[in-house]
Protein backbone atom coordinates (compact mmCIF):
# COMPACT_ATOMS: atom_id res chain seq x y z
CA UNK A 1 0.00 0.00 0.00
CA UNK A 2 1.50 2.96 -0.84
CA UNK A 3 1.28 5.85 2.13
CA UNK A 4 -0.52 8.94 1.63
CA UNK A 5 2.14 11.78 0.52
CA UNK A 6 3.11 14.26 3.35
CA UNK A 7 4.26 17.62 1.57
CA UNK A 8 2.94 18.02 -1.64
CA UNK A 9 4.54 21.31 -3.62
CA UNK A 10 2.40 21.69 -6.62
CA UNK A 11 3.67 23.85 -9.99
CA UNK A 12 5.24 26.09 -6.93
CA UNK A 13 7.56 29.45 -8.79
CA UNK A 14 9.05 32.11 -6.79
CA UNK A 15 10.67 35.09 -7.98
CA UNK A 16 11.86 38.57 -6.60
CA UNK A 17 11.13 41.03 -9.20
CA UNK A 18 12.58 39.89 -12.33
CA UNK A 19 14.83 36.54 -10.54
CA UNK A 20 13.11 33.77 -11.12
CA UNK A 21 14.50 31.78 -7.84
CA UNK A 22 12.66 28.47 -9.28
CA UNK A 23 9.62 27.49 -11.53
CA UNK A 24 6.96 25.02 -12.16
CA UNK A 25 8.96 23.16 -8.80
CA UNK A 26 6.56 20.17 -8.16
CA UNK A 27 7.62 17.91 -5.51
CA UNK A 28 5.69 15.12 -3.15
CA UNK A 29 7.41 13.88 -0.30
CA UNK A 30 6.40 10.89 1.52
CA UNK A 31 6.35 10.23 5.29
CA UNK A 32 9.70 9.16 6.40
CA UNK A 33 11.55 10.08 3.12
CA UNK A 34 14.88 12.13 3.86
CA UNK A 35 15.27 14.63 1.19
CA UNK A 36 18.54 16.78 0.41
CA UNK A 37 17.58 19.76 -0.80
CA UNK A 38 21.49 21.27 -2.67
CA UNK A 39 22.11 24.31 -5.23
CA UNK A 40 24.10 27.19 -5.78
CA UNK A 41 23.98 30.28 -4.12
CA UNK A 42 20.82 32.41 -4.18
CA UNK A 43 18.91 29.36 -5.70
CA UNK A 44 16.40 29.79 -3.39
CA UNK A 45 16.80 26.84 -1.27
CA UNK A 46 16.15 28.33 2.50
CA UNK A 47 13.26 30.44 0.38
CA UNK A 48 12.12 26.93 -0.31
CA UNK A 49 11.75 26.25 3.87
CA UNK A 50 10.14 29.72 4.18
CA UNK A 51 7.85 29.24 1.81
CA UNK A 52 6.82 25.73 3.26
CA UNK A 53 6.56 27.54 6.84
CA UNK A 54 4.68 30.16 5.43
CA UNK A 55 6.85 32.99 6.09
CA UNK A 56 7.40 33.43 1.79
CA UNK A 57 4.17 34.08 -0.54
CA UNK A 58 5.07 31.94 -3.16
CA UNK A 59 4.59 33.87 -6.77
CA UNK A 60 2.43 30.90 -8.07
CA UNK A 61 1.67 27.11 -6.99
CA UNK A 62 1.20 25.91 -3.68
CA UNK A 63 1.87 23.95 -0.64
CA UNK A 64 0.15 21.35 0.76
CA UNK A 65 0.80 18.61 3.85
CA UNK A 66 -1.91 15.93 3.46
CA UNK A 67 -3.78 17.84 1.42
CA UNK A 68 -4.64 20.98 3.62
CA UNK A 69 -2.84 24.20 3.96
CA UNK A 70 0.39 24.10 5.80
CA UNK A 71 0.21 24.29 9.68
CA UNK A 72 3.78 25.28 10.80
CA UNK A 73 3.32 23.48 14.19
CA UNK A 74 3.33 20.30 12.87
CA UNK A 75 6.83 21.33 11.85
CA UNK A 76 9.86 20.89 13.68
CA UNK A 77 12.56 23.32 12.32
CA UNK A 78 16.82 23.04 12.69
CA UNK A 79 18.50 26.31 12.25
CA UNK A 80 22.14 27.31 10.81
CA UNK A 81 24.54 26.72 13.99
CA UNK A 82 25.48 30.08 14.72
CA UNK A 83 26.87 31.71 17.99
CA UNK A 84 24.39 32.15 20.76
CA UNK A 85 23.88 35.77 22.82
CA UNK A 86 26.49 35.51 25.23
CA UNK A 87 24.45 37.38 27.84
CA UNK A 88 21.68 34.43 27.48
CA UNK A 89 20.78 32.35 30.74
CA UNK A 90 19.04 29.70 28.42
CA UNK A 91 20.49 26.41 29.84
CA UNK A 92 20.25 23.28 26.93
CA UNK A 93 16.99 21.94 28.81
CA UNK A 94 15.18 25.54 28.19
CA UNK A 95 16.24 25.17 24.92
CA UNK A 96 14.65 21.92 24.08
CA UNK A 97 11.74 23.10 26.17
CA UNK A 98 10.66 26.12 24.10
CA UNK A 99 10.15 23.44 21.27
CA UNK A 100 7.64 22.17 23.09
CA UNK A 101 5.96 24.83 24.41
CA UNK A 102 7.25 27.82 23.40
CA UNK A 103 4.82 29.01 21.29
CA UNK A 104 1.88 28.72 23.76
CA UNK A 105 0.35 32.06 25.57
CA UNK A 106 0.79 32.27 29.26
CA UNK A 107 3.75 32.07 31.96
CA UNK A 108 5.84 28.91 32.23
CA UNK A 109 4.32 27.54 35.41
CA UNK A 110 6.64 24.02 36.41
CA UNK A 111 4.84 21.10 34.78
CA UNK A 112 6.05 17.22 35.35
CA UNK A 113 4.78 16.76 31.84
CA UNK A 114 7.02 18.66 30.41
CA UNK A 115 10.34 18.24 32.55
CA UNK A 116 9.55 14.54 31.98
CA UNK A 117 8.98 15.18 28.06
CA UNK A 118 12.53 17.16 28.22
CA UNK A 119 14.18 14.61 29.98
CA UNK A 120 13.08 12.03 27.18
CA UNK A 121 14.49 14.22 24.36
CA UNK A 122 17.93 14.64 26.38
CA UNK A 123 18.38 11.00 26.68
CA UNK A 124 17.26 10.24 23.08
CA UNK A 125 20.07 12.69 21.66
CA UNK A 126 22.44 11.43 24.59
CA UNK A 127 22.41 14.89 25.69
CA UNK A 128 21.93 13.90 29.53
CA UNK A 129 24.36 15.27 31.36
CA UNK A 130 24.30 18.63 29.85
CA UNK A 131 20.34 19.58 30.52
CA UNK A 132 21.81 22.27 32.48
CA UNK A 133 24.48 23.59 30.88
CA UNK A 134 24.04 26.83 29.85
CA UNK A 135 23.62 27.50 26.45
CA UNK A 136 26.60 29.40 25.85
CA UNK A 137 28.96 26.78 27.05
CA UNK A 138 27.74 24.31 24.33
CA UNK A 139 30.60 23.31 21.89
CA UNK A 140 29.04 24.75 18.14
CA UNK A 141 28.07 20.52 17.92
CA UNK A 142 26.92 20.16 20.79
CA UNK A 143 24.23 22.82 20.25
CA UNK A 144 23.08 21.63 17.06
CA UNK A 145 21.84 18.34 19.01
CA UNK A 146 20.07 20.51 21.31
CA UNK A 147 18.44 21.70 18.23
CA UNK A 148 17.52 18.54 16.84
CA UNK A 149 16.03 17.87 20.25
CA UNK A 150 14.30 21.27 20.13
CA UNK A 151 12.97 20.09 17.04
CA UNK A 152 11.61 16.78 17.63
CA UNK A 153 10.20 17.23 20.98
CA UNK A 154 7.13 18.68 19.68
CA UNK A 155 6.77 15.01 17.56
CA UNK A 156 6.40 16.74 13.96
CA UNK A 157 5.37 14.90 10.88
CA UNK A 158 8.37 17.11 8.71
CA UNK A 159 11.78 18.49 9.95
CA UNK A 160 12.74 21.46 7.98
CA UNK A 161 17.11 21.79 8.61
CA UNK A 162 18.41 24.86 7.05
CA UNK A 163 22.21 23.93 6.70
CA UNK A 164 22.52 22.81 10.25
CA UNK A 165 26.11 21.32 9.53
CA UNK A 166 27.20 24.87 8.62
CA UNK A 167 30.43 26.07 10.62
CA UNK A 168 30.54 22.09 11.97
CA UNK A 169 33.75 20.45 11.82
CA UNK A 170 33.77 16.81 10.07
CA UNK A 171 33.21 14.89 13.39
CA UNK A 172 30.25 16.83 14.52
CA UNK A 173 28.71 17.58 11.21
CA UNK A 174 28.88 13.16 10.81
CA UNK A 175 27.25 13.25 14.52
CA UNK A 176 24.91 15.70 13.90
CA UNK A 177 23.44 14.33 10.77
CA UNK A 178 23.28 10.98 11.96
CA UNK A 179 21.56 11.89 15.22
CA UNK A 180 18.49 14.08 12.99
CA UNK A 181 18.51 10.77 10.81
CA UNK A 182 18.29 8.95 13.91
CA UNK A 183 15.25 10.81 15.33
CA UNK A 184 13.68 11.28 12.20
CA UNK A 185 13.00 7.42 12.45
CA UNK A 186 12.07 7.08 15.74
CA UNK A 187 9.84 10.04 15.10
CA UNK A 188 8.36 8.90 11.75
CA UNK A 189 9.19 11.96 10.26
CA UNK A 190 10.20 13.35 6.59
CA UNK A 191 13.07 15.42 6.95
CA UNK A 192 13.70 18.52 4.07
CA UNK A 193 17.52 18.92 4.56
CA UNK A 194 18.93 22.05 2.67
CA UNK A 195 22.97 21.83 2.45
CA UNK A 196 25.72 23.14 0.04
CA UNK A 197 27.54 20.11 0.78
CA UNK A 198 26.08 16.48 0.50
CA UNK A 199 28.56 14.95 1.50
CA UNK A 200 27.99 14.36 5.13
CA UNK A 201 24.24 13.43 4.59
CA UNK A 202 25.08 11.66 1.30
CA UNK A 203 24.69 8.38 3.09
CA UNK A 204 21.69 9.27 4.32
CA UNK A 205 18.99 10.61 1.49
CA UNK A 206 16.69 9.23 -0.18
CA UNK A 207 16.45 12.00 -2.43
CA UNK A 208 18.22 15.10 -4.09
CA UNK A 209 16.30 18.25 -4.82
CA UNK A 210 19.24 20.36 -6.77
CA UNK A 211 18.37 24.04 -7.71
CA UNK A 212 20.31 26.20 -9.83
CA UNK A 213 19.54 29.18 -12.54
CA UNK A 214 16.00 28.66 -11.92
CA UNK A 215 15.98 25.08 -12.67
CA UNK A 216 16.12 22.01 -10.75
CA UNK A 217 16.16 18.63 -10.95
CA UNK A 218 14.60 15.71 -8.80
CA UNK A 219 15.85 12.30 -8.23
CA UNK A 220 18.43 9.86 -6.19
CA UNK A 221 22.02 10.93 -5.51
CA UNK A 222 23.20 8.74 -8.40
CA UNK A 223 19.89 10.69 -10.65
CA UNK A 224 20.85 13.58 -10.06
CA UNK A 225 24.31 14.07 -9.35
CA UNK A 226 25.99 13.12 -12.49
CA UNK A 227 28.17 15.40 -14.85
CA UNK A 228 25.50 15.73 -17.74
CA UNK A 229 22.67 16.19 -15.66
CA UNK A 230 24.21 19.06 -13.63
CA UNK A 231 25.75 20.16 -16.79
CA UNK A 232 22.76 20.86 -18.27
CA UNK A 233 21.16 22.42 -14.96
CA UNK A 234 23.85 24.97 -14.58
CA UNK A 235 23.91 25.00 -18.80
CA UNK A 236 27.88 24.79 -18.50
CA UNK A 237 30.24 22.33 -17.89
CA UNK A 238 30.13 21.42 -14.90
CA UNK A 239 31.78 17.90 -13.30
CA UNK A 240 31.11 15.63 -10.97
CA UNK A 241 33.86 13.80 -9.22
CA UNK A 242 33.23 10.90 -6.93
CA UNK A 243 36.53 10.00 -5.21
CA UNK A 244 36.32 8.04 -1.54
CA UNK A 245 33.06 7.61 -1.60
CA UNK A 246 32.78 11.73 -1.69
CA UNK A 247 31.15 13.56 -4.36
CA UNK A 248 32.86 16.95 -5.69
CA UNK A 249 31.23 19.12 -8.10
CA UNK A 250 33.27 21.16 -10.46
CA UNK A 251 32.95 24.15 -12.18
CA UNK A 252 29.62 25.82 -10.64
CA UNK A 253 31.95 28.55 -9.08
CA UNK A 254 30.05 28.29 -5.70
CA UNK A 255 31.24 28.99 -2.31
CA UNK A 256 30.68 27.71 0.47
CA UNK A 257 29.00 30.37 2.82
CA UNK A 258 25.49 31.72 1.81
CA UNK A 259 25.80 35.36 3.28
CA UNK A 260 22.42 36.98 1.05
CA UNK A 261 20.67 33.63 2.38
CA UNK A 262 21.13 34.23 6.37
CA UNK A 263 17.69 34.99 8.23
CA UNK A 264 16.93 38.53 8.39
CA UNK B 1 34.05 72.50 51.62
CA UNK B 2 35.79 70.80 54.26
CA UNK B 3 32.72 70.62 56.58
CA UNK B 4 30.25 69.19 53.78
CA UNK B 5 26.84 68.08 55.77
CA UNK B 6 26.39 64.70 54.91
CA UNK B 7 22.74 64.63 56.71
CA UNK B 8 21.50 66.98 53.87
CA UNK B 9 22.13 63.92 51.91
CA UNK B 10 21.00 61.20 54.51
CA UNK B 11 19.18 62.06 57.05
CA UNK B 12 17.07 60.15 59.17
CA UNK B 13 15.38 62.18 61.95
CA UNK B 14 11.72 62.01 62.48
CA UNK B 15 11.84 59.08 59.83
CA UNK B 16 8.92 57.61 61.41
CA UNK B 17 6.95 60.54 61.25
CA UNK B 18 7.78 61.39 57.43
CA UNK B 19 6.66 57.04 56.62
CA UNK B 20 3.08 58.09 56.17
CA UNK B 21 3.83 60.48 53.94
CA UNK B 22 5.23 58.79 51.21
CA UNK B 23 2.94 55.90 51.24
CA UNK B 24 1.65 56.52 47.41
CA UNK B 25 5.48 56.99 46.34
CA UNK B 26 6.19 53.82 47.52
CA UNK B 27 3.22 52.19 46.24
CA UNK B 28 4.22 53.35 43.39
CA UNK B 29 8.03 52.43 43.65
CA UNK B 30 7.01 48.68 44.10
CA UNK B 31 4.56 49.12 41.03
CA UNK B 32 7.34 50.73 38.78
CA UNK B 33 10.04 48.04 40.38
CA UNK B 34 7.82 45.32 39.50
CA UNK B 35 7.32 46.43 36.16
CA UNK B 36 11.29 47.62 35.38
CA UNK B 37 12.38 44.30 36.75
CA UNK B 38 10.20 41.92 34.43
CA UNK B 39 10.07 44.13 31.05
CA UNK B 40 13.95 44.95 31.57
CA UNK B 41 14.46 40.98 31.36
CA UNK B 42 13.22 41.98 27.64
CA UNK B 43 15.11 44.58 27.20
CA UNK B 44 17.86 42.64 27.73
CA UNK B 45 17.09 39.50 25.75
CA UNK B 46 16.14 42.08 22.90
CA UNK B 47 19.14 44.22 22.44
CA UNK B 48 16.66 47.59 22.88
CA UNK B 49 18.50 49.06 25.84
CA UNK B 50 19.22 52.43 23.87
CA UNK B 51 15.59 52.44 22.52
CA UNK B 52 14.75 52.47 26.13
CA UNK B 53 17.00 55.59 26.22
CA UNK B 54 15.15 57.07 23.04
CA UNK B 55 11.36 56.36 24.20
CA UNK B 56 12.32 58.56 26.97
CA UNK B 57 13.35 61.35 25.70
CA UNK B 58 9.85 61.27 23.57
CA UNK B 59 8.00 60.76 26.46
CA UNK B 60 9.80 64.16 27.94
CA UNK B 61 8.44 66.31 25.10
CA UNK B 62 5.22 65.17 25.53
CA UNK B 63 5.29 65.37 29.03
CA UNK B 64 6.32 68.95 28.37
CA UNK B 65 4.08 69.98 25.79
CA UNK B 66 0.84 68.53 28.14
CA UNK B 67 2.44 70.62 31.22
CA UNK B 68 2.79 73.73 28.79
CA UNK B 69 -0.59 73.47 27.48
CA UNK B 70 -1.87 72.74 31.17
CA UNK B 71 -2.83 69.29 29.43
CA UNK B 72 -2.10 65.67 32.00
CA UNK B 73 1.21 65.36 31.84
CA UNK B 74 1.17 61.85 32.28
CA UNK B 75 -1.13 61.81 29.24
CA UNK B 76 1.46 63.31 27.22
CA UNK B 77 4.09 61.25 28.32
CA UNK B 78 1.85 58.31 26.99
CA UNK B 79 1.10 60.19 24.04
CA UNK B 80 5.57 60.72 23.77
CA UNK B 81 6.31 57.58 24.61
CA UNK B 82 3.56 55.69 22.48
CA UNK B 83 4.28 57.82 19.34
CA UNK B 84 8.29 56.53 19.80
CA UNK B 85 7.99 53.52 20.46
CA UNK B 86 5.70 52.74 17.41
CA UNK B 87 8.16 54.98 15.35
CA UNK B 88 11.21 52.79 16.61
CA UNK B 89 9.29 49.71 15.91
CA UNK B 90 7.87 49.84 12.29
CA UNK B 91 10.96 51.56 10.98
CA UNK B 92 14.17 49.81 12.97
CA UNK B 93 12.98 46.36 12.17
CA UNK B 94 16.86 45.61 12.04
CA UNK B 95 19.69 46.53 15.18
CA UNK B 96 21.68 48.69 12.73
CA UNK B 97 18.46 51.10 11.76
CA UNK B 98 17.37 50.96 14.63
CA UNK B 99 20.05 52.70 16.55
CA UNK B 100 20.57 55.47 14.32
CA UNK B 101 16.54 56.07 14.18
CA UNK B 102 16.67 56.33 17.81
CA UNK B 103 19.62 58.83 17.73
CA UNK B 104 18.06 60.93 15.73
CA UNK B 105 14.75 60.93 17.72
CA UNK B 106 16.55 60.94 20.56
CA UNK B 107 17.85 64.84 20.31
CA UNK B 108 14.39 65.42 18.35
CA UNK B 109 12.30 64.68 21.02
CA UNK B 110 14.69 65.96 23.76
CA UNK B 111 14.84 69.88 21.80
CA UNK B 112 11.54 69.99 22.00
CA UNK B 113 10.82 69.16 25.28
CA UNK B 114 13.36 71.63 26.80
CA UNK B 115 11.57 74.58 23.91
CA UNK B 116 7.93 73.58 26.04
CA UNK B 117 10.04 74.16 29.16
CA UNK B 118 11.50 77.27 28.19
CA UNK B 119 8.02 78.85 26.99
CA UNK B 120 6.28 76.86 29.91
CA UNK B 121 5.77 79.82 33.17
CA UNK B 122 4.74 77.30 35.95
CA UNK B 123 6.62 75.95 38.86
CA UNK B 124 10.82 75.08 37.85
CA UNK B 125 10.27 72.07 39.91
CA UNK B 126 8.31 70.89 37.53
CA UNK B 127 10.01 70.90 34.66
CA UNK B 128 13.43 69.60 36.05
CA UNK B 129 11.21 66.55 37.75
CA UNK B 130 10.08 65.36 34.55
CA UNK B 131 13.96 65.36 33.62
CA UNK B 132 15.72 64.21 36.65
CA UNK B 133 13.10 62.43 38.65
CA UNK B 134 10.70 63.67 41.66
CA UNK B 135 10.97 64.80 44.94
CA UNK B 136 8.54 62.55 46.53
CA UNK B 137 5.43 63.48 45.91
CA UNK B 138 2.94 61.29 44.09
CA UNK B 139 -0.56 62.76 44.07
CA UNK B 140 -3.60 60.57 44.06
CA UNK B 141 -4.61 60.66 40.46
CA UNK B 142 -0.79 60.24 39.91
CA UNK B 143 -1.22 57.12 41.41
CA UNK B 144 -4.04 55.82 39.92
CA UNK B 145 -2.35 56.41 36.21
CA UNK B 146 0.54 54.21 37.70
CA UNK B 147 -1.19 51.78 39.01
CA UNK B 148 -3.36 51.76 35.66
CA UNK B 149 -0.15 51.63 33.67
CA UNK B 150 1.83 49.38 35.47
CA UNK B 151 -1.28 47.06 36.36
CA UNK B 152 -1.82 46.85 31.80
CA UNK B 153 1.90 46.00 31.66
CA UNK B 154 2.42 43.28 33.86
CA UNK B 155 -0.73 41.47 32.81
CA UNK B 156 0.16 41.92 29.34
CA UNK B 157 3.49 41.05 29.78
CA UNK B 158 2.10 37.45 31.91
CA UNK B 159 -0.19 36.68 29.13
CA UNK B 160 2.69 36.71 26.41
CA UNK B 161 5.35 35.80 28.25
CA UNK B 162 6.49 32.26 26.32
CA UNK B 163 5.72 33.97 22.72
CA UNK B 164 7.88 36.65 23.49
CA UNK B 165 10.73 34.96 25.35
CA UNK B 166 10.80 32.19 22.33
CA UNK B 167 10.41 35.53 19.68
CA UNK B 168 13.00 36.85 21.82
CA UNK B 169 15.58 34.88 22.63
CA UNK B 170 15.10 32.55 19.41
CA UNK B 171 13.24 34.34 17.22
CA UNK B 172 14.69 32.10 13.72
CA UNK B 173 13.12 29.03 14.99
CA UNK B 174 10.00 30.82 17.11
CA UNK B 175 9.28 32.24 13.74
CA UNK B 176 9.45 28.93 11.98
CA UNK B 177 6.59 27.30 14.73
CA UNK B 178 4.50 29.97 14.20
CA UNK B 179 4.80 32.81 16.56
CA UNK B 180 3.89 35.66 15.16
CA UNK B 181 6.77 37.43 15.76
CA UNK B 182 6.29 40.91 13.97
CA UNK B 183 2.95 41.39 15.60
CA UNK B 184 4.76 40.48 18.98
CA UNK B 185 7.65 43.05 18.77
CA UNK B 186 4.94 45.85 18.36
CA UNK B 187 3.40 44.79 21.67
CA UNK B 188 6.05 44.93 23.32
CA UNK B 189 7.27 48.24 21.74
CA UNK B 190 3.73 49.57 23.47
CA UNK B 191 4.19 47.66 26.94
CA UNK B 192 7.86 49.18 26.88
CA UNK B 193 6.20 52.69 26.07
CA UNK B 194 3.69 52.24 28.90
CA UNK B 195 6.38 51.19 31.08
CA UNK B 196 8.48 54.32 30.11
CA UNK B 197 6.19 57.01 30.66
CA UNK B 198 5.28 55.69 34.04
CA UNK B 199 8.92 55.43 35.01
CA UNK B 200 9.32 58.83 33.57
CA UNK B 201 6.95 60.37 36.92
CA UNK B 202 8.99 59.00 39.63
CA UNK B 203 12.78 59.01 38.46
CA UNK B 204 12.71 60.98 35.29
CA UNK B 205 13.12 61.05 32.16
CA UNK B 206 17.31 60.93 31.96
CA UNK B 207 17.39 58.20 34.47
CA UNK B 208 14.90 55.60 33.41
CA UNK B 209 17.82 53.14 32.43
CA UNK B 210 18.22 52.49 35.67
CA UNK B 211 15.01 50.95 36.63
CA UNK B 212 14.07 49.36 33.45
CA UNK B 213 17.51 47.93 31.42
CA UNK B 214 20.24 48.24 34.94
CA UNK B 215 18.78 45.47 37.52
CA UNK B 216 18.30 43.08 34.27
CA UNK B 217 20.90 43.64 32.89
CA UNK B 218 22.78 42.92 36.68
CA UNK B 219 20.27 39.76 36.79
CA UNK B 220 21.72 37.97 33.29
CA UNK B 221 25.24 38.54 34.87
CA UNK B 222 25.01 35.97 37.84
CA UNK B 223 21.61 34.00 37.41
CA UNK B 224 22.22 30.59 35.93
CA UNK B 225 18.42 30.04 34.73
CA UNK B 226 15.83 32.22 33.07
CA UNK B 227 13.56 31.96 36.22
CA UNK B 228 16.33 33.40 38.57
CA UNK B 229 16.88 36.33 36.31
CA UNK B 230 14.08 37.37 36.40
CA UNK B 231 13.68 36.97 40.15
CA UNK B 232 16.59 38.63 40.41
CA UNK B 233 15.86 41.75 38.01
CA UNK B 234 12.69 42.50 39.95
CA UNK B 235 14.04 41.99 43.43
CA UNK B 236 17.43 44.17 41.93
CA UNK B 237 14.84 46.58 40.64
CA UNK B 238 12.26 46.85 43.96
CA UNK B 239 15.44 47.51 46.54
CA UNK B 240 17.08 49.87 44.18
CA UNK B 241 13.23 52.20 43.70
CA UNK B 242 12.05 51.39 47.58
CA UNK B 243 15.15 51.80 48.67
CA UNK B 244 15.92 55.17 46.82
CA UNK B 245 12.89 56.77 48.00
CA UNK B 246 13.21 55.81 51.89
CA UNK B 247 16.94 57.04 51.87
CA UNK B 248 15.34 60.17 49.94
CA UNK B 249 12.91 60.45 52.46
CA UNK B 250 14.96 62.59 55.23
CA UNK B 251 16.78 65.24 52.62
CA UNK B 252 14.09 66.42 50.67
CA UNK B 253 16.20 65.68 47.32
CA UNK B 254 15.03 64.32 44.33
CA UNK B 255 14.97 60.39 44.64
CA UNK B 256 16.65 60.07 41.65
CA UNK B 257 20.21 59.83 42.63
CA UNK B 258 18.89 57.51 45.28
CA UNK B 259 17.08 55.27 42.50
CA UNK B 260 20.49 55.06 40.16
CA UNK B 261 23.39 54.90 42.69
CA UNK B 262 22.17 51.73 44.40
CA UNK B 263 20.91 50.42 40.78
CA UNK B 264 24.90 50.97 39.43
CA UNK B 265 25.88 49.37 42.57
CA UNK B 266 24.02 46.27 42.59
CA UNK B 267 25.30 46.05 38.56
CA UNK B 268 29.12 46.50 40.26
CA UNK B 269 28.46 43.85 42.78
CA UNK B 270 27.04 41.39 40.39
CA UNK B 271 29.84 42.21 38.30
CA UNK B 272 32.09 41.47 40.46
CA UNK B 273 30.37 38.16 41.36
CA UNK B 274 30.91 37.00 37.73
CA UNK B 275 34.32 37.67 37.71
CA UNK B 276 34.70 35.67 41.31
CA UNK B 277 32.94 33.06 39.74
CA UNK B 278 35.29 32.87 36.54
CA UNK B 279 38.42 33.03 38.06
Amino acid sequence: MKSPTLLSIQNASLAFGEHTLWTGLDLEVQPHEFIAVIGSNGSGKSSLLKAILGQQELTGGQILMRGKPIASRKIGYIPQSRAVDPASTLRACDLIGLGLDGHRFGIPLPSRAKRLAVARVLEAIGASELAKTPITKLSGGELQRMRVGQAVISEPDLILADEPLSALDLHQQHVVSALIDDQRRAHNAAVLFVTHDVNPILDLVDRVLYLANGKFRIGTPDEVLRSEVLSELYGTQVDVVRNQGRIVVLGTQDHDHHPEEEWK
Amino acid sequence: MTNFDWSRIFNFTDFADLLPLVQNSLIAGALLGLVGGLIGIFVVKRDMSFAVHGISELSFAGAAFALLFGANVIVGSISGSILAALLIGALGTKAKDRNSIIAVLMPAGLGAGILALALYEGRASNKFGLLTGQIIAVDDPQLIWLIAICGAVILTLLLIWRPLNFASVDPEVAAARGVATRALSIVFMLLLGLAVAASVQVVGALLVLSLLVTPAAAAVRVAASPLMATLLSVAFALVAVLGGILLALGGGLPISPYVTTISFLIYLICRLIEYARKS
